[in-house]
């Protein structure tokens, strides 16, 4: 692009008087993508409570769903997502420490703090992956789905009676002559749910999936900024601000998994 | 940026270009080319609206077995509906319109050199043209192409099975508008910070054109509606594809339930329309800045409030994210909720008519010069005023579920938002069609296109107030089974009639640009006698714009018939560019 016009290099784009928010234009970038992205996750979320709200006496209870922890039997409600959380929180930290270390151009202390973020997302990624897993795989007691698609608990391990969402109990011989036009459901997957309506694991999987995306992405630009920290691009360049701009980008993630942990597991 | 393309490589200098100007020009061809189908479209299935059943031995062979005997089927004349709307909306009035005029005008108006990243510039049209593309080859796969209405409703768009058209050719559909919303994200990253961070010393925040302003909040629009469209359609494809059922419940086809259960087709509705009515005001604010900017021009006055015109573009733009119920009044929404939509929608009248009063009172009393570009601008005052009167009435839920998916609706928003924003976009490409090509473009040509466009496309948008009163209803393939619309054959032939009129006055158009773009008179320097900095590059387009140095900005856009106390012009001349210093005495205008 060279020919009779001048080169133009970025440094010199900026001719005017004083540049407003005192940024350069790849962070403003970054910002309003954040912005962008927030909505995306607004639409999912909200689309969420839409639901949620419409279904509001048969909703599943997350507390009744998430019960499981790594190596340990026995009930556990929301302990493992808790650590995950816990997890991700401790990784937009050692982000900041990262960013941090940069404005006081100490490779060093860039190189340590974004391997510990890398390693926290991935711990994270992995996690999600668990739940999943669990999720899927569901309960050694299962549910039962009626004829008329509504799954219903077990109440106890002989399966000859079960109770609607709604709490209303239905045992002896109606419940015999429903048993066995239904069928057994284990786990959930997009279509069957064995913890009650298959929206919830619609919703789950696609919020928690499009939210693992954007972890997953984070990982790998977290990697590339941290290959180029390692061959030294940045204390060239004079100055870490790409470190800034994926760390930018990662407590956006951290900060979005807050409100879907919120919204999914605690309400 | 490295330095390793010569400008005589042809490779990069017309395709693979990061400079705006030339990107510019590709959004203006791909965009008009897509915009062209668009209306070739609109006028086939005019041609079965205004005479039912009749048959056209020429359609056959164009569009072969979409028109057994000449005859456009009814599944056919749905999948034209769709893709006309698509097009029209997506392609030629929000990335045409916006892709052209902000990738030209933000670095030219502004001072800059280029776009903030040229790279993401060219991204976002090459993904723009790969999504032309996919919708493109969507007309060809087998099923047709989406038929399910341009705003692509589940449960039609939702179960592949539904009808011809909810096959591949919604598949692709959804595939191509992933691909156009990133396009419009790179895009419109790149215009906001552009704007924020590339201004020539002097050119404040309050001394940009209004272009700019309109341009820099339409991609404010685009940034924060667009993904919301982007999760609705991702929810969709989940549903298509995976089994989920976010928007299905309680389907039977042919008498069979489907397994479907427990999601909500409103729930698209809402997520839609959160898009899809920012999205009128991504079309129509480009188009208001550059009314802003040709009338002030061609009245040879300042634009009249200055500070109101940009209060109301953020005044709109706020109110636009508020309203969007308004299209979803009959979907059994609670009164007490239609009653709030209904109010805030109600509110965008008063921002609109400050942006009219401000043109009208800026043409009065100016010494208009009639270029095209000005009576198509004009043009554009009357068909907002037109179609903003009729959203009044659309605007109340009492009021708009008596006409609701009738004509009238179709009437209004053509007129308002498709009418505006054409008229926009050919006012500014007859405006700085010298500042693209370095050629004028013909006038008198010019004076023709207009008088047959402004004249055919009343003829053909205003009667369908009268189709929408008496109830005829929108999007049907014919409506001779129904006794009570007889009476309406006359008036659905005259629009056809019309439309026939409108299609083939805009050859005068694409005559006119091919034909100066290579044959025309060369442009002067500042062809209009214009105050913006785009008016000071070469006419001959050079990488970085400006050969030497920068210029510097002294006062606002609008320095037109400035006079001084003795009544004489400031400089000598009736107006004064904005590199000019601010002379002994004078009073800078800006804030």
């Amino acid at each position: 692009m060279a020919g009779h016009s001048p080169t133009i290099d970025s440094k010199k784009l900026w001719g005017g008087g004083f540049s407003p928010f005192n940024v350069s234009y790849g962070k403003i970038m970054m910002w309003f993508f954040l912005v962008s992205d927030a909505f995306s996750f607004s639409a999912l979320l909200i689309s969420y409570g839409f639901m949620r709200h419409h279904f509001e006496d048969s909703w599943p209870v997350a507390e009744e769903v998430f019960t499981h922890f790594p190596f340990l039997h026995g009930d556990h409600p929301l302990l493992y997502v808790a650590l995950m959380t816990f997890i991700l929180i401790m990784s937009s930290v050692t982000m900041v420490l990262a960013v941090e270390a940069g404005h006081r151009m100490d490779k060093k202390g860039v190189v340590k703090w974004m391997a510990w973020t890398i390693v926290g997302g991935l711990v994270f990624v992995g996690s999600q992956a668990w739940e999943w897993y669990h999720f899927i795989h569901g309960t050694e007691l299962g549910a039962l789905q009626l004829a008329d698609g509504t799954v219903v608990q077990w109440l106890s391990d002989a399966k000859n009676a079960f109770v609607y969402p709604n709490g209303i109990e239905v045992t002896g011989a109606d419940a015999a002559a429903m048993i066995q036009s239904g069928t057994e459901v284990y786990g959930a997957n997009l279509t069957v749910n064995e913890y009650g309506l298959p929206t919830f694991g619609d919703f789950f999987f696609f919020i928690t999936g499009f939210h693992g995306t954007h972890v997953f992405s984070g990982v790998v630009l977290n990697f590339v900024i941290f290959v180029n920290v390692l061959k030294g691009t940045y204390e060239k360049r004079g100055h870490y601000e790409m470190v800034e701009k994926v760390g930018l980008y990662w407590h956006f993630v951290d900060l979005v998994w807050v409100f879907v942990f919120t919204f999914f597991y605690l309400i | 940026m490295s330095a390793t393309h010569q400008d005589n490589d042809f490779l990069f200098k017309y395709i693979f270009s990061t400079d705006h100007k030339m990107i510019a020009k590709q959004f203006f061809l791909t965009g008009s080319i897509m915009g062209l189908i668009g209306m070739l479209m609109s006028t086939i299935f005019r041609l079965q609206l205004g005479y039912p059943g009749e048959s056209f031995a020429f359609l056959e062979p164009i569009l072969g077995s979409w028109a057994p005997d000449g005859v456009l089927t009814p599944d056919k004349y749905l999948a034209l509906v769709t893709l006309h709307g698509t097009i029209m909306v997506f392609f030629l009035l929000t990335a045409g319109l916006s892709g052209t005029f902000s990738n030209l005008l933000i670095p030219l108006q502004l001072g800059a050199r280029d776009m903030a990243s040229g790279f993401m510039n060219m991204l976002s049209y090459w993904f723009f043209f790969l999504s032309s593309c996919v919708m493109i080859a969507s007309i060809f796969v087998e099923g047709g192409p989406a038929s399910g209405g341009w705003t692509i409703y589940p449960p039609l768009s939702a179960l592949p099975e539904a009808i011809p058209g909810s096959g591949m050719g919604m598949t692709l559909w959804i595939i191509s508008m992933a691909l156009f919303i990133v396009s419009s994200l790179l895009g419109s990253l790149n215009y906001i910070v552009t704007v924020f961070n590339l201004r020539t010393k002097g050119m404040t925040m309050t001394r940009m054109p209004l272009t700019i302003w309109a341009f820099l909040i339409t991609a404010v629009l685009g940034v924060l509606s667009f993904p919301v469209l982007f999760s609705a359609v991702l929810l969709l494809f989940f549903d298509r594809s995976f089994g989920t059922s976010f928007y299905l419940s309680d389907i039977y086809i042919a008498g069979q339930a489907l397994e479907v259960d427990g999601g909500s087709p409103v729930l698209y509705e809402h997520l839609f329309w959160f898009l899809g009515h920012p999205e009128v005001y991504i079309i129509l604010l480009p188009a208001l800045g550059i009314t802003s900017e040709v009338i002030a021009t061609n009245s040879r006055k300042p634009i009249f409030g200055y500070r109101a015109m940009i209060g109301s573009i953020l005044a709109i733009a706020f109110i636009s994210f508020l309203v969007w119920g308004h299209h979803m009044f009959v979907t059994g929404m609670n009164p007490f909720l239609g009653a709030v939509f209904t109010f805030t929608t109600l509110l965008v009248a008063i921002p609109s008519a400050v942006k009219v009063f401000n043109y009208l009172t800026t043409l009065w009393k100016g010494n208009i010069k009639f270029t095209p570009a000005m009576l198509f601008a004009i043009g554009l005052v009357s068909t907002f005023i037109t179609g903003g009167l009729t959203g009044i009435i659309l605007g109340d839920s009492a009021l708009d579920i008596n006409v609701h998916d009738t004509y009238f609706v179709v009437g209004h928003f053509h007129i308002v938002m498709g009418l505006s924003g054409t008229f926009g976009m050919i006012s500014g490409i007859y405006h700085w069609f010298p500042k693209m090509f370095g050629r004028m473009m013909d006038k008198n040509l010019g004076f023709l296109h207009f008088w047959t466009t402004i004249v055919a496309a009343y003829g053909v948008f205003f009667p369908m107030h009268f189709l929408g009163l008496a109830g005829v209803p929108r999007r049907y393939y014919a409506n001779t089974e129904f006794p009570m619309f007889n009476e309406m054959y006359d008036i659905n032939e005259l629009i056809t009639v019309f439309a026939i009129i409108a299609a083939v006055g805009q050859i005068f158009f694409i005559f006119n640009i091919f034909y100066s773009m290579f044959k025309g008179p060369k442009a002067p320097q500042n062809p209009w006698r214009s105050t913006t900095l785009e008016w000071t590059t070469p006419v001959e387009h050079l990488h970085g714009n400006w050969p030497g140095e920068l210029p510097e900005v002294y006062r606002w856009a609008y320095d037109y018939s400035k006079v001084d106390e003795n009544g004489d012009f400031v400089g000598g001349d009736d107006f004064t560019p904005q590199t000019v210093p601010l002379r002994e005495g004078e009073e800078d205008l800006s804030h």
